[in-house]
């Protein structure tokens, strides 16, 4: 589309920006002056410039929760954007059942977070819960308060669950948005139901993929409240991720200025992992535009 | 999978006819499959709500004695506690008030950016989509301490609006995407018709571009619905008891003599509830189609 070169987008933007400005900033740069201070109490600090940032890139527990993290959310990722596409394409089209489908696909997605760690934590507990019970009576001694590899697997199978639905809708939503004209041209060339998939669907998915991957890369870099209630971060620290470990540090033993220096390299990790799937994705759309336009 | 459509290049009657024959039967097939595929998903994904449900029903007794499927000894009596101590369903009230004031101010600000965004090219337009967007990126846990500050400074800590604010940070930067993919959906022809016609601009905005991306706005309000209600960790640091949300509430079944597993459950359930609602009345905006991203 042909935009407008005008200044007056500004105006448009004003008000967001000034909401955003607010919840941002201030706080933002409130932090920042943690991050580089040693407080003591209200009247008593001092400057320390970059000590807590080196300190905090040696601490060897948050590089123990970094590296869970990555291989966390890659992980999750790995399986929830396949399946997700495949629960799309699996959805009904119309009709009543797809409203029921749909309405039960995204019933996950609308559960408070902490309600989610809760319900997980009934379902695998091995006294009380479906799946914990059932596991144990198939003979396998499941104990996630023990056993990490239990708990790691329970994890990701919740945010499985959880999260599917996400990639799924945004999928379906996609899947409703190409004209039934392309379905049509596949058939009288008899296009295999896989050529169908990867040169007409796929294509018409890499938008929506785009933001569901993303969002579901932020998100689970930030995940919280559902690994606390169902693990606490245990056995010993095995699930422990960053958030948790970051609160634990800024709330639990107050030190501000290392939780703050902290922040601020957690929140930079995620910009520059986001900023370079981003514009690598842009790119690679680019390419492919000027190229069919080249040619 | 491909072998029966892949067939029928020639061009003779009764072999394309067979092709046909055999394409049809090919997707009865996978027709048949996808609808088994989809199902053995949903029972997946409804098992650990069904197992929160048949909980609620049950006594505390019944829960730890034995695993049964259905409650024996069903009661309402969870329930009933919730429902009648305004010290639980308040924080229904609250959370459904921060929500609704979030999704208000959220859809309210990004409309007109996202219309700035989709039809004006301005200096710095870019940066500050980024900008907007790395607020989402931003870990809850590293704004929730500063957070407090800030609204315990202004005097708004405890009260719906700071978390309505808070929740800003993430859910403005979402609407924005959101929104903007829809209207650039729309033909720019439409406002210079309109401007021809002399429409002032807000007249026009109101009264025949927002009708136009009616969709949209449902689609994002869903999704700003649901990154407001499941948030955990800002809601529960900026509220104390006046417009704490249920989420935090729901801890205090943790009590001296262990956990009160149906009223748990019971809580739990009720926070699905408004969700179920709010897919229910957007179900026909997703099903409909969109097409997400920047273009």
């Amino acid at each position: 589309m042909n935009k407008i070169e005008s200044n007056k987008g500004w105006l448009f933007v004003l008000p967001v920006f000034i909401v955003v400005a607010f919840s941002a900033v201030i706080p933002l740069m409130t932090v920042v002056n943690y991050s580089v201070q040693d407080v003591f109490d209200a009247n008593t600090r001092f400057f320390t410039g970059t000590e807590w940032y080196r300190d905090m890139l040696n601490n060897p527990q948050l590089q123990g929760a970094l590296i869970r993290q990555f291989i966390f959310s890659f992980t999750i990722l790995a399986i929830e954007v396949p399946l997700g596409i495949l629960v799309a394409l699996m959805m009904p089209k119309k009709g009543w059942q797809a409203s029921l489908a749909l309405v039960l696909v995204s019933l996950p997605l609308l559960i408070p977070l902490n309600v989610v760690g809760t319900i997980w934590q009934v379902f695998t507990r091995t006294d009380i819960g479906l799946m914990g019970w059932g596991i144990r009576e198939l003979g396998y001694a499941y104990n996630i308060s023990r056993n990490s590899g239990d708990a790691w697997a329970t994890i990701i199978l919740m945010d499985v669950w959880h999260w599917t639905p996400l990639i799924a809708l945004l999928c379906y939503s996609g899947l409703r948005a190409i004209p039934e004209a392309y379905y049509q041209a596949a058939r009288i060339d008899q296009a295999s139901r896989w050529a169908v998939f990867r040169f007409i669907q796929l294509p018409k998915l890499i938008n929506v993929l785009v933001i569901g991957v993303l969002i579901r890369f932020m998100d689970s870099f930030m995940i919280y409240a559902e690994p606390f209630v169902l693990t606490g971060g245990g056995p010993g620290s095995s699930t422990t991720f960053l958030s948790q470990a970051l609160t634990a540090m800024a709330i639990g033993q107050f030190d501000l200025g290392p939780a703050a220096a902290f922040s601020i390299i957690y929140f930079l990790i995620i910009l520059a992992v986001s900023f370079v799937f981003y514009t690598t994705i842009m790119h690679m759309q680019k390419d492919k535009t000027t190229s069919k336009s080249g040619e | 999978m491909t072998q029966s459509t892949a067939t029928g290049q020639t061009v003779s009657t009764p072999k394309s006819r067979q092709s046909a024959l055999a394409n049809a039967r090919y997707k009865k097939e996978s027709a048949l499959k996808s609808n088994i595929g989809l199902t053995v998903y949903l029972i997946l994904l409804i098992l650990p709500i069904y197992w929160l449900v048949n909980m609620s029903f049950k006594t505390n007794q019944e829960i730890l004695g034995a695993l049964t499927f259905f409650p024996a000894d069903f009661t309402l009596a969870n329930y009933k506690q919730i429902l009648t101590d305004p010290s639980w369903y308040n924080g229904y009230i609250n959370s459904m008030t921060y929500v609704a004031m979030n999704m208000t101010i959220s859809l309210l600000v990004a409309l007109p950016a996202a219309y700035a965004f989709s039809r004006y090219k301005f200096v710095g337009d870019k940066h500050l989509f980024f900008w907007l967007l790395t607020n989402k990126m931003a870990p809850p846990a590293v704004f929730a301490l500063p957070f407090f500050q800030l609204y315990s400074s202004i005097g708004l800590f405890d009260t719906h609006i700071a978390v309505a604010l808070a929740h800003c940070l993430f859910n403005v930067a979402l609407a924005v995407w959101i929104l903007e993919g829809f209207m650039s959906g729309v033909p720019i022809e439409i406002d210079e018709t309109a401007y021809i016609d002399g429409y002032k601009f807000w007249n026009f905005f109101i009264k025949i571009y927002i009708p136009l991306i009616r969709s949209g706005i449902g689609v994002t309000a869903f999704f700003l619905f649901m990154f407001s209600w499941i948030e955990l960790l800002l809601a529960r640091t900026l509220t104390a008891t006046n417009a704490q949300p249920i989420q935090a509430i729901m801890t205090r079944t943790a009590g001296a003599s262990g956990i009160d597993w149906g009223l748990l459950a019971a809580a739990g359930v009720l926070t699905i509830l408004p969700g179920i609602l709010v897919i229910y009345f957007v179900r026909n905006h997703v099903a409909k189609g969109f097409a997400l991203g920047r273009t």
